[in-house]
């Protein structure tokens, strides 16, 4: 009896061994990745929170870092380059662990990026850069976008003729980098007059009178090359409102959502949308945060790019599923 | 010595000639009747707020809060009617939110007696700011298809012009019979040319005030529709804009004296027309916009130095507060 009890025993030692040890081979990163991102401060300083840009990014970093105990706080400047310094300023005593930041120009924060990196701040610029680099860029390449714009409407027009360039706020990453990359096409196709260049400070109604006048001058315009879906609306609108439709090829760029991207260009509005995937960029943001986080990085021990993947949005592939993503109001 | 009478409205005319000219003469297709159509277009809605500018400006106020009340009342009325409510009910609603601002603007300047450059500054930042951060979740409210009646606002045209032209030619004739037949017309002269003095005599000075910054605010509303339709959207981040300097540019360049008790409608078309013809010269020659700001910015410090000698205070009216 006693035997047959030892026996037993002994067997079900065995048995159950196999699951002993495995529960002894612990992962051995969770526990590390879990502690270096709980309880951080991400701190999102966009140019304004009322567009579908800063809506998107926020949405994908919400999602992406509250479940792993970060949390984020939002400074809105809403378009006002001083009012978001300050809240730059600001967020340098409050000493988050991250600011991501999205640049109104090339220059105005340049001083306070460098600044925030020196006291252990990680700053990650996403869309718009600033001249200073910093640890992490996430966004788009303006200079391919730039040539993606011009190929597009150098085809069209069939290489020769005239075309318009509206641009935005003239010292913003987004309009000096996509100017470099449409000189850099048109450089190889001397039959392209660019007409007018001009800026129209991000605003639709601008766009629309310049457009107007444009159009009235040069009747015979092929194309227009604008730099961000939000203001060509009036673009658009000052071309449609010509019945210059079928003449006039309409470029711009976004952020892909779907009532400012895919339905305008499914309307004819726009021929061609180069879009940025705004969510991917979002997940792109919060992929780069946690990887900084849980490596442990410091401040000026390491700068990258990640450019975006651009996606040219015309009527052939406007209607496709996931070419676009849609905002929830 | 004869006396050579010193008009800033003979003044802004020979200007407007001289520039008209000088662009016709050296710019090639300046002179042209459509480019003459896109530029009066293009300073429509400028226009039509220097209009309800002008009232306020004639009565001795001056109503900074007018691009906020273009902008979210009309925003407004377009997130309504994309969220199903009928559209009627949706331009009602617009109307009536600029109604109350206005009603609001003037009784802080005609009852809590809050100089009018401060009462319009902070309540233009709440209007804008209620808006952005109560109504709207983002800033550019898109025109919704059942809105598509007013399109013919902004978009089209009638015999030859476009619509909005048309538009503000009949906001200056009613604008004109308000400020030139009707009795309230002659009270805001007189008001403008001396408060204290007319409330001596008689007339209803504070609803008088209160009516003149409704009336700015629903006319600013109704340039915010008209602005929508043609845009195809309304764009509240307009209230950030450098907007409102243009619309007082307008009304001190056509040479109503800020001081108040001066001026009309003739000098808003005048005022319109300069700028539209600056404006329209620089972008056919090609300058870019902050170059645009600059040349502007230039025009409207002449325009003013102009104006304080041309229209010098009154030392025995003038209020602190006043512009």
């Amino acid at each position: 009896m006693k035997n047959l009890m030892k026996s037993l025993l002994l067997g079900a030692t065995l048995l159950a061994a196999p699951h002993a040890m495995a529960k002894e081979i612990t992962e051995p990163f969770r526990e590390g990745y879990i502690a270096s991102l709980k309880g951080k401060t991400v701190a999102f300083l966009p140019g304004a929170m009322a567009m579908d840009l800063a809506i998107g990014w926020l949405g994908a970093l919400k999602s992406e870092l509250e479940p792993q105990g970060v949390n984020i706080i939002v400074r809105d400047p809403n378009f006002s380059v001083q009012a978001g310094a300050q809240a730059f300023t600001q967020l340098l005593a409050e000493k988050p662990d991250v600011i991501v930041v999205h640049n109104p120009d090339v220059t105005t924060y340049a001083k306070l990026i460098k600044q925030a990196e020196a006291q252990g701040i990680l700053i990650v610029q996403v869309n718009m850069s600033s001249l200073t680099p910093s640890t992490a860029y996430v966004g788009v390449d303006w200079v391919e976008m730039g040539a993606i714009q011009a190929q597009h409407v150098v085809d069209a027009c069939g290489g020769k003729g005239k075309i318009a360039i509206v641009q935005g706020d003239l010292t913003a990453a987004a309009s000096a980098y996509t100017m470099s990359g449409i000189n850099a096409v048109l450089a190889n196709n001397a039959g392209i007059e660019v007409v007018s260049n001009q800026s129209a400070g991000w605003q639709s109604d601008k766009a629309k009178s310049i457009t107007q006048t444009v159009l009235k001058q040069h009747p015979d315009l092929c194309g227009v090359i604008g730099f961000w879906d939000n203001m060509d609306t009036g673009t658009a609108a000052a071309v449609d409102e010509a019945g210059l439709r079928d003449q006039v090829y309409v470029a711009t760029s976004g952020g892909g959502e779907t009532r400012a991207a895919c339905d305008m260009v499914s309307s004819g509005a726009y021929d061609l949308n180069v879009v940025y995937n705004v969510p991917n960029q979002g997940a792109n943001l919060a992929s780069t945060i946690k990887y900084l986080l849980s490596a442990g990085i410091k401040p000026g021990q390491i700068s990258g790019q990640m450019y975006t993947t651009l996606t040219p949005v015309t009527s052939a592939n406007a209607g496709d599923e996931g070419v676009c993503w849609t905002m929830k109001q | 010595m004869p006396k050579i009478e010193f008009s800033q409205q003979l003044i802004v005319a020979v200007v407007f000639v001289l520039l008209f000219g000088g662009l016709s003469l050296f710019l090639p297709g300046f002179f042209h009747l459509e480019n003459m159509i896109a530029l009066l277009q293009s300073v429509a809605i400028l226009g039509i707020l220097g209009l309800g500018m002008a009232v306020i400006v004639i009565g001795r106020g001056v109503d900074l809060s007018m691009i906020a009340a273009l902008a979210i009342p009309s925003a407004l009325t377009l997130q309504l009617a994309t969220s199903g409510v009928s559209p009627v009910l949706a331009v009602a609603a617009g109307f009536a939110l600029a109604a109350a601002f206005g009603a609001v603007n003037g009784w802080l300047i005609a009852y809590a007696e809050v100089p009018p450059l401060f009462a319009t500054l902070a309540s233009g930042l709440f209007l804008a700011g209620m808006g952005q951060a109560w109504f709207f979740s983002i800033e550019s409210v898109p025109l919704p298809d059942a809105l598509e009646g007013l399109r013919v606002l902004g978009r089209g045209q009638t015999a030859g012009l476009p619509n909005s032209v048309l538009l503000l030619l009949i906001m200056s004739v009613l604008v004109w019979i308000y400020l030139r037949k009707l009795k309230l017309g002659a009270f805001t002269y007189a008001m403008g040319d001396n408060p204290r003095g007319a409330r001596m005599a008689g007339l209803p000075v504070r609803p008088m005030v209160v009516l003149q910054y409704m009336m700015s605010a629903m006319i600013a509303a109704f340039a915010g529709l008209i602005m929508a339709s043609s845009v195809g959207s309304m764009s509240t981040r307009i209230f950030n804009s450098t907007w409102i300097y243009d619309v007082i540019l307008v009304v001190v360049l056509g040479g109503i004296g800020l001081s108040g008790g001066r001026g009309g409608v003739t000098n808003v078309l005048i005022g319109t027309a300069l700028i539209g013809t600056l404006l329209n010269g620089l972008t056919i020659m090609d300058v870019s916009f902050p170059v645009q700001n600059l040349v502007k910015g230039f025009v409207l410090l002449a325009a003013i130095v102009i104006d304080s000698i041309a229209n010098p205070r009154n030392e025995e009216t003038a209020q602190q507060g006043d512009i």
